[in-house]
């Protein structure tokens, strides 16, 4: 295997191993944020349980993203030297940017937040659980920016030529701003969400089924039924501009996205099916024109199709890409039924009667980690050759000084650390919600359950 | 050349990363520091204490390398996409033990099994000497120089090429100067046996350190005359290695009146007068080319745009004072001796 695949290789790898643990930390630290409110406000300290509780499992996700995020700054540098000269003023600008105005405050204020119970006043701590939850907000902004720029650039201009030439920034609000960003930005925003909500539910519902903590984990499930469902309703409407916006924008993208071949023809949508790319087939169930229609609002609207482009210029695992997509967008609709179904329940009194409906709940926790995934693999493999979009190949992109035995070791040490990293993430997560709201306190169930009816029955 | 107040922006540019990365040994210095020493910690009482002593700040401290990092990759990319890149295997390593250094902190105390803690004793420990060795060796190696072609491209080969004398002593010197660093950190926010214990400790960092700079100063002096070249042409410089001595000299004689406050501020001028002195070195370049002196990275050759540094230095100046803002109210709310009562998770 040469330099190329194996640096995208392992930068797919540790990239993607890196985002299953910030989008729960943003998620968990938005409900750490409403349970902590609602404590303050109401001084009613099954609140103040359910804060300390996540923030536990909170400080184990943050603490995995952080450590495998700093590695995807820097390999920058180190597998994508080309790439690094190529787009540091602009790419660079933000990743600083993100370390100044995100980064430091989740940081600053993450100690506060796991030590500081004892230490500083009630709102103290609030302040410091709303600064890592913005922080962590903040730094998906300079990175989905980073990211959206390699997808649609603007507001730069090209400097030098062949090996020297490099993007420089002309203007740097169109940067920030550029056609994709806000798109994609929310969409990454409600993925966090979703991934962070249904853990929520999950645990809580096997808490309810298991017949521990009942009282406290039907609260918790209730608040964050609401908010889950808010976020995959919304999460609709961003994922129809995102793909308005990459039909715009990055057409062999959609093209590749819904298995679309004819150069210039209306375009069917396909619910799911399987892509042949030798004979520019496709198979499965479509709406006939539903592409047309969902972009245009017209049935025989022309579409741009894979075949507009030159063969070097559009991705070729279209297969992959069109599946990914697809399930992306299955797992986004089952959630939006999913939690929706709860709430009718929850209206009809039932939502706790339902076990098969429950344990839907535990299982559905990993279903936004798959999207997530999906997502972006749809985003990255979308966007081949190309690493920025029509200007600068992935295969120019690399380092040229390093070689293949070198990108080899550190591939296999990153799979061998990560696999062990990832086996005491579910270990230590797994106990810590065994285990459930700390025991330190002397908040045993029975107490609390006494306390409660004390509290209703005034 | 577009300039501010006189100085043109991309020295501008070198002085904040610079000032950055200063930061960052100065803070995470005193985490490597007390994690070097934490295998020397015979009970698991002592341990959990120099845990807790930097578990609520290093996060915060660890920042000063992600902005480092940022601030170095929007400001200079050429250096940026050379350095990784020729020193791929070093800072390969440094990102798995900056891993391995974060879980050990977070995950030790999480099982009370005597296997488990041992583990991520053993875990921390050697991944604070890791990262304090790999950076002295990163730098060693920017100020050895390093063979590049005409597009500031490396071109030296072979897995093992970061290793040279030089390097490696630079590696040691530095863990050696952060072993001190920490002890000192660790004196002050201990109480007790542990407080009496460190101090023969500090005793030990500091002859350790003085020898190590000694044999490093002397090394470089004979094999690696270039680095002479500013004093020569600059006399008035040799007063920066005069401040480093005296202040180093200051270490010992504050730790002997037990004023480790002071002596504390002083190891931490003393690290930024050694990082002022590679400064001088390197300025105006970043990356030494040996042999083929023309292909050297300087600040010019590797800056970006004039209008990114200028955005750069406003997101600097808007969110430079946030940060320290930050640090402050995070380190005055864990001032002091370690709290046992601290609940942590």
């Amino acid at each position: 295997m040469d330099v190329e695949i194996l640096s995208r290789i392992q930068f797919a790898f540790t990239v993607a191993f890196h985002y299953i643990y910030p989008p729960l930390s943003i998620g968990i630290g938005l409900i750490m944020v409403v349970f902590e409110s609602i404590y303050l406000r109401t001084k009613k300290k099954e609140y103040e349980v359910l804060a300390k509780f996540w923030t536990k499992i909170f400080a184990i996700t943050f603490g995995v993203g952080v450590v495998t995020g700093i590695v995807m700054e820097f390999e920058f540098g180190t597998n994508w030297a080309t790439y690094s000269r190529y787009v540091g003023d602009i790419f660079g600008s933000a990743l600083a940017a993100e370390g100044i105005f995100a980064f430091a405050l989740e940081s600053s204020a993450l100690g506060v937040l796991l030590f500081g119970w004892n230490r500083v006043k009630p709102w103290v701590h609030l302040t410091a659980t709303w600064g890592v939850f913005l922080g962590s907000m903040f730094s998906a902004v300079w990175i989905v920016v980073a990211n959206s720029w390699q997808q649609t650039p603007a507001g730069y201009h090209i400097v030098g030529e062949g090996m020297s030439a490099r993007a420089e920034i002309t203007d740097f609000w169109a940067m920030v701003f550029n056609p994709s960003s806000i798109d994609r930005l929310t969409h990454v925003w409600l993925g966090a969400f979703l991934a962070g909500t249904f853990l929520i539910l999950s645990v809580h519902a096997y808490n309810i089924l298991k017949g521990r903590y009942v009282v406290l984990s039907k609260k918790a499930f209730r608040i964050t039924l609401v908010v889950a469902a808010i976020c995959s309703l919304a999460q609709l409407f961003t994922g129809h501009q995102s793909a308005e916006g990459v039909s715009e924008n990055q057409p062999a993208k959609l093209a590749a996205m819904e298995g679309h071949f004819d150069a210039s023809a209306p375009a069917d949508l396909y619910l799911f099916g399987w892509v042949d790319k030798e004979n520019q087939k496709v198979t499965g169930l479509k709406i006939t024109g539903g592409l047309s229609f969902m972009l245009y609002q017209d049935l025989e609207a022309e579409v741009t199709g894979l075949n507009a482009f030159d063969k070097d210029n559009r991705p070729t695992q279209i297969n992959a890409i069109f599946q990914f997509y697809h399930i992306m967008v299955a797992i986004g609709m089952f959630l939006i039924a999913l939690s929706l179904f709860g709430l009718w329940q929850w209206k009809r009194g039932k939502l706790f009667e339902k076990k098969w409906l429950l344990w839907t709940f535990v299982f559905a926790a990993i279903l936004p980690q798959i999207a997530n995934q999906f997502g972006w693999f749809t985003a990255e493999m979308g966007r081949q050759p190309w690493v920025v979009y029509g200007l600068l190949k992935t295969s120019d992109a690399l380092s040229k000084s390093v070689q293949a035995n070198q990108v080899l070791f550190s591939l296999i040490l990153f799979f061998i650390v990560y696999f062990v990293l990832f086996l005491l993430f579910v270990y230590l997560m797994n106990k810590k919600i065994k285990n459930g709201p700390d025991s330190d306190i002397n908040f045993d169930e029975g107490s609390l359950n006494k306390e409660i009816a004390k509290v209703v029955s005034k | 050349m577009e300039t501010l107040l006189g100085i043109d922006y991309p020295t501008w540019w070198f002085l904040v990363v610079g000032g950055l990365f200063s930061g960052y040994a100065i803070l995470d210095g005193f985490d490597f520091g007390a994690g070097a020493w934490h295998m020397f910690f015979r009970k698991n009482t002592s341990r959990e204490t120099a845990l807790k002593a930097i578990d609520p700040t290093w996060h915060g401290n660890e920042v000063w390398l992600v902005i480092g990092g940022g601030t170095l990759f929007a400001g200079f990319p050429v250096f940026y996409g050379t350095l990784f890149s020729a020193m791929y295997i070093p800072f390969i390593l440094f990102l798995l033990f900056i891993i391995f250094r974060g879980i050990a902190i977070k995950f030790r105390n999480m099982e009370d099994m005597l296997w488990w803690r041992k583990m991520w004793d053993w875990s921390y420990s050697i991944s604070s000497i890791m990262l304090a060795f790999l950076l002295g060796v990163v730098l060693g190696n920017i100020l050895r120089g390093m063979p590049l072609d005409e597009q500031y491209e490396y071109i030296g080969r072979g897995f093992f090429e970061f290793l040279n004398p030089f390097s490696i002593l630079v590696g040691v010197t530095s863990l050696a100067l952060f072993m001190m660093h920490g002890a000192i950190y660790l004196i002050l926010k201990t109480e007790g046996k542990l407080y009496e214990r460190l101090q023969g400790f500090l005793k030990k960092a500091m002859a350790f350190f003085i020898l190590a700079y000694i044999i490093t100063t002397v090394y470089g002096f004979f094999y690696l005359e270039h680095l002479l070249d500013v004093f020569q042409e600059n006399k008035i410089l040799f007063v920066v290695p005069l401040l480093v001595f005296l202040s180093i000299a200051n270490v010992p004689r504050l730790a002997s009146k037990r004023k480790y406050g002071w002596a504390f501020i002083f190891t931490s001028i003393t690290i930024a007068l050694l990082l002022a002195i590679v400064a001088f070195e390197l300025y105006p370049r970043l990356l030494l080319s040996n042999p083929d002196i023309q292909n050297s990275i300087t600040i010019y050759n590797a800056a970006a745009s004039t209008k990114t540094l200028k955005i750069m230095m406003g997101f600097v100046a808007v969110g430079g004072p946030l940060v320290l803002l930050y640090s402050y109210f995070v380190y005055r709310t864990f001032w002091g001796k370690v709290n046992q009562d601290d609940s942590s998770y």
